[in-house]
């Protein structure tokens, strides 16, 4: 089950916890990956670490030049496909309403939403030929629940999930799937942080009584990925622990 | 038959899974030959491709039948 060998994947964010832990799980069953990412640093440790079939792929995604420019690279690296498509980048420009900026609102909405939305475009056209492809959006439960102080953010991975919708539905028939994984609170250098007072007030909300772990999100993605979810599009996978039942 | 019409149409037979019979002139992607919006686009995604050029979007949704096709290729092949 859940075999990828033979495919290609390009995971953007790939330096991050999450992306990291995605781009190694693909990976580890079979597939070629292409890491993206700002960090060249840390891509280039990650692809040292996975060894054979891992590339490096930088590009920053506020740039609309770059991003066309990533997605040739990555097809150019991988070997002239892109089976799946990881759109798991992204940032935080957090504060409440009155205080955000509109630079604030466009970097999220640009790479958080836009970016997704060229790669998923330059994707699209391969895995119509092919007949085969999966596109993976990474949204977060906020993106359902809102969040104050994220009107931005909230909105960025809302976004994300109605583009999903759409997509799968336009591209259906060609057998490619669309699907969004909303992961709750995750533990990253991004929850790293928060002081313990901060982390149990938030685990008490957790059903589970923890918070989640870059691979529970990894294991949902390889599903998504995998041959055995053909039949699963248009779906937004919450994986927290039961945070929010949605 | 040009040597593009010949193309164009085993690429709409190949594409559609349509009879060859069905695939006249005056034959519409869509009314006549049971094409969607998404088969159209891939249509000319695939006449990009075969004759080596670059089909403008104002320009692909004018073509809307197999002569169109034919027409807009000629014109661009000189």
């Amino acid at each position: 089950m859940f075999d990828l060998s033979g495919k290609t994947a390009l995971v953007t964010g790939a330096s991050g916890g999450i992306g990291a832990a995605i781009a190694r799980t693909l990976h580890g069953k079979g597939a070629k990956v292409a890491l993206h990412g700002t960090k060249v640093e840390a891509l280039a440790a990650l692809a040292a670490e996975l060894g054979e079939n891992a590339v490096v792929v930088p590009a920053n995604l506020s740039d609309p030049a770059q991003v066309e420019d990533l997605f040739k690279k990555a097809e150019a690296a991988l070997g002239g496909t892109v089976d799946i498509l990881v759109n798991n980048a992204g940032l935080t420009r957090d504060g409440l309403i009155l205080r955000m900026k509109d630079e604030d609102w466009d970097s999220v909405i640009n790479v958080n939403l836009t970016a997704g939305f060229r790669l998923a475009r330059a994707a699209v056209k391969g895995m119509m030929k092919r007949r085969w492809g999966r596109i993976i959006g990474i949204t977060s439960v906020v993106g359902v629940t809102g969040n104050p102080g994220q009107v931005n953010y909230a909105a960025s991975k809302a976004g994300m999930i109605g583009m999903s919708k759409a997509l799968a539905q336009e591209v259906a028939t060609r057998g490619i799937t669309v699907n969004a994984v909303a992961p709750g609170m995750i533990a990253t250098a991004m929850t790293d942080v928060l002081n313990d007072a901060q982390k149990e007030a938030m685990n008490s909300r957790i059903p589970a009584g923890r918070l989640g772990t870059p691979d529970d999100i990894a294991a949902a993605v390889l599903y998504l990925a995998s041959n055995e979810a053909a039949y699963v599009t248009g779906q937004t996978l919450h994986v927290n622990g039961g945070m929010a039942m949605i | 038959m040009s040597d593009v019409a010949e193309r164009v149409k085993k690429i709409v037979v190949e594409h559609l899974g349509v009879e060859e019979a069905k695939v006249t002139d005056t034959a519409s992607f869509i009314d006549d030959l049971g094409a969607d919006s998404l088969d159209t686009v891939e249509l000319v995604m695939a006449f990009e491709e075969e004759f080596g050029i670059e089909i403008p979007d104002d320009a692909a949704e004018k073509i809307l039948t197999v002569k169109d096709a034919i027409d807009f290729i000629s014109s661009k092949q000189g």
